[in-house]
């Protein structure tokens, strides 16, 4: 398996790189694991990952209907951060982006972790206030940040529209350093290549079409390779979670929507923080490669078609023009979607289900990429103990029933205002 | 036609009376109008024109189209800086300036070449390997040096001085692409009767035609069907204009370029127009593009599709090489080679396959071109351009070259792999492309409901089959339209240039062992080359999607529209599978890079969105208001004195409602007219408090819930009548509680008897609030009695003030006496003018947003930080309005578990215990006794100086709050360290009894 | 784009209505006392992929709740109707069915 380092590239160069072996095995599904994952997203890697690092638990299957990776891991705008307000979520995510900030070294594979810093804008006072809060509540949780204000937002980024023409004038912002980006599908790869080594079967082309039972419980799956069995299965299916769901006879809080990201051609470095503004919903940052990332609301209607259409595709575009003006001549090379959980509060799900031998992991909103090593992390832990850690114990399923929602965004049970 | 070395003498279709100076890299050239960016260098010998990204090797011009990898150049400077530009896709104009990109020090000697040398090391993927030492965050260290590397041009960092257009349109029949396909669909459809849009990216019409040499009978029939099109009033033609993208409904996205061929867009023009149009049909003739060989060192300059050649050869007149190698599998570029050696070139045709049709031989020979049949190019040579080829016998059973046979010496080497059609627009719905083997493409699949295809798009690239095949389609969706008849066109008389011998699928061309070998590119722009395939499939990055994402192959500018079906075919030989079991390609929109500002269109600066304005804000802004955003509206936020900041501002008008008098805008409230006989019960099903009781002429708070429980939004309704009531909202949730409203009574309860109207618009509003309120309406309204016992608090009238109809509400946000002066918008300004008329006398004070939440904190009314989505009615002391008798909306499910547990934060006052320090909104209440971490005990909502207290004072949401009156805890604003005792209040601050209000 | 048919005003963008989700969900009885069934009415979803019937708002034109169905991964539109069923003519009697 090997090590990847400076010195093995030297030497498999010198060799016509010919000597690279591969990053995962493609190994034939087993009749029976310990635990079946559904879904090798970054969620469904990271679990994996965990499940074999922490727990031991290595008799394990990733089981993916395309490609690893192909879902909204390799579609998002690559964002990592903390700045999270409501209670349930802070920790959840700091954990997270502490996981981040070892995961290169931990999975030897580099992930492109910059923490290059988030800017959160605000256009009024309100704004401020409410990005006050959020600050307060991260530094009370041991997270820095810092609140700027217009002046010190403008030595950071002055091609930003500081001008009297703004229609919604730059007060100042929240920032948070330890924010930045991450290399999306390296995110994938490496978690797959770390379960891997750890014994972990990654079956690509396998789609689970039902699930087995034993009773009231889950023994397994169905899949188009055949029957799987497992004591334990976890979906880890975001974007599908309720179509997956429904095989199992359940019904979720969660609405399937498309999301839209962008990227323009790539320039020489043009901005050097996470942007994310708040008079709009709008986010944009520049990648390694050059390309200008960025992405705004959901299109707002149910879907499971991974395109999005022309009204919001004019909506961010004009909200990049207003934030950054100087962006209009950029060209955009590409835009997609994805598809996105979401859920009745805007905040995810972790935790066994009301199935006997089914775990939940899901409902990720926009929140997924920089949730994923937490979320894996938390999700072994809740499959292997067969009770939530601390960090996920909120991000229950009952919470809708029971009144404990967690709502960051204050838009209730409308999946699209999210 | 000084220094055009490579023009030729006559021919093409070009002007050449009007020649263009134009300068790439500060030197000086000429071209003629009819060039592009492109021919006009190639006409001038210039050969090497870009940097590749990665390797830094030298790179020239490939093809003529938007598919170009390697030759862009950056246009303009300043806030019109433009990187990343295809010269192929550059209309020359007088003046234009072009700069290299991703060089240091020039073009010729860059430094970072030596990239190329350490090719082995910057394998594929090789960052994902390392940069990760020696401490946990070391790609911090070395992220700065690699973006710089990256990123090919530079972008401005001024805002683009140019304007650009939105365009709706609808139409019939939709036509992309206007070569023969598409402009036989077109006519035919047009001659139907049918209502087409016909789009092409190029200046003018014709696509493949124009590359014909000028003379052939084509040309008449394109000036025929020309003057057709024009003839026809329901046909439009657009040029310059590129389809970029196809979504549901078949709508597609174009972008006209209306300026972009001249330096700067006319005055008060636009540089670039963005189209949506929905077609009721779409056709597409999108036409093909031609593929590259893969073969070593296959990326110098002077290597270009044969297409592209012949291209500039028939339409610029420009011969680029005077030795020319064709190297061909297929029989398209056997025209170039003939047309290249009539030009005056010596040329030789390799060609891979062992035996060609007699017709072809014959043709080549008449030309006086070599043909090597049964041979392929194995490898190019040259340092900045190519200078020889490695010759090789092919072995078309085992696919190999054993040996070099010579070498042929040559400035300009034409490749052609095949074709790809461009199906770029038929996936974005979705639709999956299938295999063909005969002509080793991908054809459209089945098609899109409402799409046709025609002519190279469907893989016919005979002339004769496009015609018909356009006609077809444009006659089939003209009738899909309801537009029956039409004539099918004829095709041009010329030689039939259908195939003759099949296509060789040639994807890696084999190299000889002993030959020295050069790196074998796939996708140029992005450095990729075969080996780089290789060890992606090594290393099991064997999924078409890994691949790309692995080595960056077709995710350049150019969305590797030359490269990705070579990468295909590649990985499919490496894992001994079909092709078509590899995968497909599918492809994203847009088809080619769309400008953001394109895309946004006039909405930019003041325009980025909508602004609404009350009946009054034309007097608010001659009289020296300062505005705020409150969504979409513009409101005062307060009116300066002389020298007066915000705080001074609305801390003296604060002062001043509370001692005499004072008037706000409240215009932006959202109204609600609610009639109808069951008016009465839908208001109590909505409310949460009662209105089926609230009597004629007087008005009510009332609070709404969402379904879950949590307070959704608050106001006061007045009823007018027995069935009519008037309902007010909060600014923001206008819109909100409208739709809300309707909803509830379309879907849910259509029996109820109810009609909902928004009037907010209709009236403009003006609160008058202070103790001499009562003084300043006597002055100005004479036919309302405003005694307390004519219009106690709560009570409604209608009158005049002088001619001007008002309806007169007394309710008070601010705890004083006070009164809601309505009037039709159209009177806002004259009501306004008219209260500051009568107020003269009274110190009338001005306020605005802000002195308006001063008061109301000082009340300790709720507002937008309070009414938060996540607050209930007892968390902000509301609960006794809520009825007990009624089931109304959200009153189930506001008695979750959560929503009453004890350690809910709940609404109360907070005062700082030492009086001269400010309070901050957003600090969190934390418990004296214990050290302050985490969400702490609930937040500051809301704060403000208090002119009436002389102090600041907060409101806040604190856990147990209610129970906790006389309690210090700390306010702690961590972000600046700072933490301040509290006390624990009441929220009413002012005038707890509320008696100024009665008065 | 979405183009929805409006059985008022015609053929319209998506971006001119308001999308208001699920339209199979049928809201309990303003008396219903059950938390279990409002708990299903406002947080519960079948989410479908494939034929999904919602409620639109054409918020720009007439005003009027739509109920739509729709293909939510081909976005392929099947039917649009008026969410309010359309009132039957009333029963004339008496002088005015003269």
């Amino acid at each position: 398996m090997g090590r990847y380092s400076i010195a093995d590239i030297l030497l498999k160069a010198a060799g016509g790189n010919k000597g690279w072996p591969r990053v995962w095995r493609d190994p034939a599904p087993k009749p029976e694991y310990d635990v079946i994952i559904v879904g090798a997203g970054g969620h469904g890697l990271a679990t994996a990952y965990y499940l074999a690092k922490e727990h031991g638990i290595r008799n394990v299957a990733v089981l993916e209907k395309g490609y690893l990776g192909s879902g909204n891991t390799g579609r998002n705008t690559t964002i990592v951060r903390s700045n999270y307000m409501i209670d349930g979520n802070t920790p959840f995510y700091e954990w997270s982006l502490k996981l981040w900030e070892g995961l290169s070294h931990d999975v030897n594979f580099n992930v492109m972790l910059s923490q290059r810093g988030q800017l959160n804008i605000a256009h009024s006072n309100a704004q401020m206030d409410a990005q006050r809060r959020r600050g307060n509540v991260m530094r009370l949780h041991g997270i820095e940040a810092e609140l700027l204000s217009r002046e010190e937002v403008q030595e950071m980024v002055p091609h930003l529209d500081f001008s009297p023409q703004a229609r919604f004038p730059i007060y100042g912002a929240l920032l948070q350093r330890r924010a930045g980006t991450a290399r999306h599908d390296a995110v994938a790869w490496g978690l797959a290549r770390g379960a891997d080594q750890r014994g972990v079967d990654i079956i690509q082309h396998c789609e689970v079409t039902g699930f087995l039972r034993q009773g009231e419980r889950i023994v397994g799956v169905e899949t188009s390779r055949g029957t799987i069995k497992a004591p334990k299965v976890g979906i880890a299916v975001a974007g599908n979670t309720g179509h997956l769901a429904a095989k199992a006879g359940l019904r979720l809080p969660i609405e399937s929507h498309v999301l839209q990201a962008f990227v323009s051609e790539p320039v020489k470095p043009l901005l050097d923080y996470v942007i994310g503004w708040s008079a709009a919903h709008f986010y944009i940052s520049q990648s390694d490669k050059g390309g200008m990332v960025f992405g705004g609301d959901l299109d707002g209607y149910n879907s499971y078609a991974q395109r999005g259409n022309l009204p919001l595709i004019e909506d961010v575009a004009s909200a990049a023009k207003a934030i950054m003006p100087c962006v209009s001549r950029l060209r955009i090379v590409r835009h997609w979607g994805g598809v996105m959980d979401m859920t009745m509060d805007g905040s995810p799900i972790i935790c066994k289900s009301p199935i006997d031998g089914l775990y939940i992991n899901g409902g990720w909103c926009y929140g997924g990429f920089k949730a994923t090593p937490a979320s894996g992390w938390v999700f072994a832990h809740t499959i292997a103990r067969d009770e939530p850690h601390e960090l996920n114990a909120s991000f229950t399923l009952d919470r809708f029933r029971r009144g404990y929602q967690i709502d960051e965004k204050g838009a209730g049970p409308t999946p699209n205002a999210h | 036609m000084s220094g055009q070395r490579n023009r030729l003498p006559e021919g093409g279709r070009i002007d050449r009376n009007r020649v263009l100076g134009f300068s790439f890299d500060g030197k000086r050239y000429q071209g003629v109008h009819g060039d592009s960016l492109a021919s006009a260098l190639l006409a001038n010998g210039v050969r090497l024109v870009g940097r590749s990204f990665k390797y830094h090797r030298p790179r020239g011009i490939v093809t003529a189209g938007v598919e170009e990898p390697n030759a862009l150049v950056t246009l303009h400077d300043d806030g019109r800086r433009e990187p990343n530009t295809p010269v192929t896709t550059v209309e020359l104009y007088d003046s234009l300036r072009a700069e290299s990109q991703n060089r240091w020090p020039s073009l010729a000697f860059d430094v970072s070449a030596v990239n190329g040398l350490l090719g082995p090391v910057f394998s594929a993927g090789f960052y994902y390997k390392t940069f990760m030492g020696p401490r946990k965050k070391s790609w911090m260290f070395y992220e700065p040096f690699i973006r710089r590397a990256a990123g090919l041009g530079r972008g401005t960092r001024e805002p683009d001085p140019d304007r650009y257009e939105k365009m709706q349109a609808f139409c019939d029949l939709l036509v992309i692409g206007a070569g023969p396909a598409g402009i036989s669909a077109a006519l035919s459809a047009g001659r139907a009767g049918a209502r087409v849009i016909l789009v092409d990216q190029q200046a003018v019409i014709g696509g493949a035609l124009l590359d014909r040499p000028v003379g052939a009978p084509s040309d008449d029939w394109l000036q025929g069907a020309m003057t057709e099109l024009e003839s026809l009033d329901n046909v439009e033609v657009l040029t310059r204009t590129t389809a970029f993208g196809v979504y549901d409904g078949n709508v597609v996205g174009l972008i006209e370029r209306v300026a972009d061929h001249m330096p700067a867009p006319e005055a008060h023009g636009v540089r670039q127009r963005y189209w949506t149009v929905r077609p009721q049909q779409l056709v597409l003739a999108s036409g093909a593009i031609e593929r590259p060989l893969v073969f070593g060192n296959n990326d110098l300059p002077g290597v270009m599709l044969a297409s592209a050649v012949r291209s500039y050869l028939n339409r610029q007149a420009v011969l680029p090489g005077k030795r020319a190698v064709v190297f061909t599998n297929n029989d398209s570029a056997y025209a170039t080679a003939m047309e290249l050696a009539r030009a005056g070139a010596q040329v030789t045709l390799v060609d891979p396959r062992a035996t060609v049709a007699d017709a072809l031989q014959r043709g080549l020979s008449d030309a006086g071109v070599e043909l090597l049949a049964g041979r392929v190019v194995s490898t190019a040579h040259g340092r900045q351009a190519v200078r020889s080829i490695d010759l090789g016998a092919y072995d078309q059973a085992s696919g190999g070259c054993e040996t070099v046979e010579r070498q042929i010496a040559c400035d300009l080497l034409c490749v052609s792999g095949g074709w790809s059609p461009s199906l770029h627009l038929h996936s974005h719905l979705g639709a999956r492309p299938v295999y063909d083997e005969r002509l080793a493409a991908f054809l459209p699949g089945p098609a899109v409901p409402g799409q046709r295809g025609a002519g190279a798009f469907e893989g016919r690239f005979a002339l004769a089959d496009c015609v018909s095949s356009g006609s077809a389609a444009g006659l089939a969706a003209a009738k899909a339209c309801g537009h029956e008849g039409g004539a099918p066109l004829s095709a041009p008389d010329v030689e039939s240039d259908a195939w003759q011998t099949p296509l060789l699928p040639l994807w890696e061309v084999p190299e000889p062992a002993q030959a020295k070998h050069g790196k074998k590119f796939v996708d140029q722009q992005n450095d990729v080359t075969a080996k780089d395939v290789a060890q992606a499939h090594r290393e099991g990055y064997v999924s078409v999607e890994h691949l790309k994402r692995y080595t960056t192959l077709g995710m350049a500018t150019d969305q590797g529209k030359t490269a990705n079906v070579n990468a295909l075919a590649i990985m499919a030989a490496l894992r001994g599978e079909a092709i078509d079991r590899v995968g497909t390609t599918t492809f994203r929109p847009p088809y080619s890079g769309v400008a953001i500002g394109a895309l946004t269109g006039p909405e930019v600066g003041r325009e980025f969105k909508p602004i609404r304005r009350t009946a009054m804000h034309d007097w608010h802004e001659a009289n020296g208001a300062v505005f705020t955003e409150a969504g979409p509206w513009l409101r005062p936020w307060y009116y300066p004195k002389p020298g007066e900041g915000v705080d001074a501002a609305y801390e003296r008008e604060a002062a001043e409602v509370r001692k005499s008098v004072g008037i706000v805008d409240v215009s932006t409230l959202g109204k609600i007219e609610v009639q109808g006989p069951d008016a009465a019960e839908f208001l109590n099903r909505v409310y949460v408090n009662g209105f089926g009781k609230l009597a004629v002429g007087k008005a009510r708070y009332g609070l709404m819930l969402r379904d879950d429980g949590i307070v959704m939004d608050d106001g006061t309704t007045t009823r007018l009548s027995e069935h009519h009531y008037f309902m007010t909202t909060t600014t923001a949730n206008a819109g909100k509680v409208m739709s809300y409203l309707e909803f509830l009574l379309q879907t849910a309860w259509p029996e109820l008897k109810v009609h909902v109207t928004s009037a907010t618009e209709q009236w403009a509003g003006i609160a008058v609030a202070g103790p001499r309120a009562r003084d300043l309406l006597q002055a100005m309204i004479g036919d309302i009695d405003l005694s307390n016992e004519a219009l106690p608090f709560m009570g409604v009238a209608e009158g005049h003030a002088g001619d001007i109809p008002v309806r007169l509400f007394r309710i008070s946000f601010s705890g004083e006496l006070a009164y809601e002066i309505n009037t039709p918008s159209d009177y806002g300004e004259a009501l306004w003018q008219a209260c500051v008329e009568a107020g003269k006398p009274l110190d009338l004070a001005l306020y605005g947003t802000e002195a308006l939440g001063a008061l109301r904190i000082e009340k300790g009314h709720v507002a937008g930080p309070e009414l938060d989505g996540r607050t209930t009615l007892d968390d902000l002391g509301l609960e006794r309005m809520a009825s007990t008798k009624k089931p109304y909306v959200g009153s189930v499910l506001k008695r979750r578990e959560g929503l009453v547990d004890a350690s809910r934060p709940k609404l109360v006052g907070l005062i700082p215990e030492d009086k001269s320090v400010r309070l901050r909104a957003g600090a969190i209440l934390c418990d004296a006794d214990k050290i302050p971490s985490g969400h702490g005990r609930g937040h500051v909502t809301s704060v403000t100086y208090s002119p009436a207290l002389g102090h600041w004072i907060g409101l806040g949401l604190l856990t147990g709050g209610p129970n906790r009156h006389g309690e210090l805890v700390n306010a702690v604003n961590a972000l600046k360290d700072e933490t301040i005792p509290v006390r624990v209040t009441s929220p009413h601050f002012f005038d707890p009894k509320g008696e100024r209000m009665y008065a | 784009m979405l183009r929805i048919t409006c059985p008022y005003c015609g053929a319209r963008d998506h971006s001119e209505f308001l999308y208001g989700g699920d339209a199979t969900l049928v809201r309990p009885e303003p008396g219903c006392d059950d938390m279990e069934v409002w708990y299903d009415f406002v947080f519960l979803r079948d989410n479908p992929r494939g034929r999904h019937r919602e409620y639109w708002q054409h918020v720009q034109g007439c005003r009027q709740w739509l109920v739509v169905e729709r293909d939510t991964l081909t976005h392929e539109i099947f039917s649009v109707e008026p969410a309010r069923a359309p009132k039957k003519a009333p029963v004339l009697t008496g002088v005015a069915a003269k």
